[in-house]
């Protein structure tokens, strides 16, 4: 849609095709252009895994939104002439007004579920002293603005200060003491809400002081409902998520098909001081006394295991090569399990690269991957290594499927027991060694991540 | 009677929309030079085929070009400039 807004704006007229459950996301992301009138044709779903001969079908059949032949539109589209609708385009201006109009709290509730501002679990509504008292937990003003966000690349994206960063928090249950990291989570401008129609979520590992000094849990029950800092963490960054980049709704602003679990809430502290290995900050160059929140993007799926056992290398291999392998697993074991592996001689770079090395694919199972052919083939085609390398093997020749930098290892858990976790999840900041020049800056942005400059 | 609060909103600041005209459409597609592009979205190269034949047994005066963006869902400026400088029209898909 994107290309086909640009290329109208260039001049050149243009025909976006999607298939029709996209018919409701092509109007408003049309609308959001200014291009209201853009004249989009639709084809049913899916095209994936539909024959030559099928989409032949579908090109001279019915267009399922517009129910007209789909040629007729295309060609229609193409050559009919402007009308004023498609001359003016639309200009507006939209406005969040700062309160809503006072209403009783069973009116609000009622509103904020109608109007999908929130996760259909209570909320706590956000009244200016509970706003307030939660502005208290940063020293950064009200109406600083923090950043944007949007749903996808091709959405608009929309702004957000620390005062609507603190209303979702308040929405959460979160205390105004967790306010720093979910701000951190909310200046990375990456979306806890994805509208990709695969149902991607984010997972965030907190390290540093600040884990302890809100009481986060990196024991027994971890990953669980078993923590309050946890839980409302986790959950205002979603919330904030759907709520600050302008909605996340059913076939309009998110189109994941099964959804995900992990949108309701995913935040845990590493246990830092019962892992043989370095924190998972201070391995990307943080200070150990530094405090970070690192976002996974992922969530696809969970595999799960236990030991190291005498066989563990064969079940790592299982479970390596079982993945999504356009998602690389983020690696959480228990200390248990981290301490077993120092004794067997890993470290947990050497672990790593252990699993890069051994986790192979013929590279016909490989490339037969709807997001490795979509996504990663482009690269292998114009040269990218590993990529181009695989895409070159023969179709039983084994290929590796993940880089080490792919893949993460986070340890904590309540040592009851030797278990880890092999979970979607693809690291989307980087360490402070790496800092960017941000647009108009003079000097280096903060490094992504860092909770302490929002305290 | 319940008593009336005030709540803040929690929306995001939606950006101004700017109103954008649709480009010049010709009269016909005859003789002109039609751009379908593969947005490389699975099996779009199928369907682009497709309706490549297509133009080539219902309207062969039209010249189709298949025409692939570096990467998907990723703006190519050098494949947009090709499209304007040897194009008169274009088909983009499957997907958004």
């Amino acid at each position: 849609m994107g290309f086909a807004l640009a290329l109208e704006q260039d001049g050149i007229p243009t025909i976006p095709v999607s298939t029709h459950v996209f018919a409701r996301l092509a109007k408003a992301t049309a609308l959001a252009a200014g291009m209201p009138t853009t004249r989009s044709c639709f084809v049913p779903q899916p095209v994936v895994g539909r024959t030559a001969s099928e989409l032949r079908d579908y090109i001279e059949g019915t267009d399922p939104i517009w129910k007209r032949p789909f040629m007729q539109g295309v060609i229609e589209g193409l050559t009919g002439p402007l009308t004023d609708e498609d001359l003016k385009g639309a200009t507006f201006e939209r406005s969040t007004d700062r309160f809503l109009e006072p209403d009783t709290e069973d009116n609000l509730r009622q509103l904020f579920i109608e109007q999908n501002w929130t996760d259909f679990l209570p909320i706590i509504l956000p009244t200016e002293e509970r706003v307030e008292q939660m502005l208290k937990g940063t020293s950064h003003a009200a109406d600083e603005m923090v950043g944007h966000m949007r749903p996808t690349s091709f959405r608009e994206s929309w702004g957000f200060d620390v005062e609507k960063v603190a209303v979702n928090a308040v929405m959460a249950g979160a205390r105004p003491e967790y306010l720093p990291v979910i701000l951190t989570l909310a200046a990375s401008g990456f979306s806890a809400r994805s509208s990709s129609t695969t149902s991607w979520a984010t997972i965030s590992v907190v390290n540093g002081p600040i884990r302890n000094e809100i009481g986060m849990n990196s024991g027994i029950g971890v990953l669980g409902p078993y923590n309050h800092a946890n839980a409302t963490i986790g959950r205002a960054y979603c919330l904030l998520s759907q709520n600050v980049q302008g909605g996340s709704v059913p076939g309009d602003t998110y189109m994941g098909t099964l959804g995900n679990n992990w949108n309701y809430t995913a935040c845990f502290a590493e246990a830092e001081e019962r892992s043989p290995w370095s924190p998972f900050h201070v391995d990307l160059g943080f200070k150990p006394t530094d405090s970070t929140v690192s976002i996974f993007f992922g969530g696809w799926y969970t595999e799960s295991g236990f030991g190291p056992r005498e066989t563990w290398k064969e079940k790592f291999i299982r479970c390596l090569t079982a993945t999504d392998h356009f998602s690389p697993p983020l690696i959480v074991m228990d200390p248990i399990v981290a301490r077993e592996f120092e004794g067997l001689g890993y470290n947990k770079q050497s672990l790593i690269e252990w699993c890069a090395e051994n986790a192979k694919l013929p590279a016909r199972s490989y490339w037969d991957d709807q997001w490795i052919t979509t996504l990663i083939r482009p690269h292998a085609v114009a040269g990218v290594e590993p990529f181009a390398s695989r895409l070159k093997a023969a179709p039983d020749e084994l290929v590796t499927i993940f880089r080490p930098e792919d893949i993460h290892i986070v340890v904590t858990g309540g040592e009851t027991q030797g278990a880890f976790k092999m979970i979607s999840g693809r690291y989307i900041g980087h360490g402070p060694g790496k800092m960017q020049h941000g647009p108009g800056r003079n000097k280096p942005a903060a490094p992504p991540g860092l909770i302490d400059v929002w305290r | 009677m319940a008593e009336k609060i005030r709540v803040h909103d929690p929306r995001g600041y939606p950006p101004k929309v700017e109103g954008k005209r649709l480009a010049n459409r010709p009269e016909s597609l005859d003789g002109k030079v039609l751009y379908l592009i593969d947005c490389l979205f699975d099996n779009a190269d199928v369907f682009m085929e497709q309706l490549r034949l297509w133009f080539a047994e219902h309207i062969p005066t039209v010249e189709t070009r298949i025409i692939k963006p570096r990467e998907s869902w990723v703006d190519d400026p050098e494949m947009r400039a090709k499209v304007v400088a040897d194009g008169d029209a274009a088909i983009i898909g499957v997907g958004l």
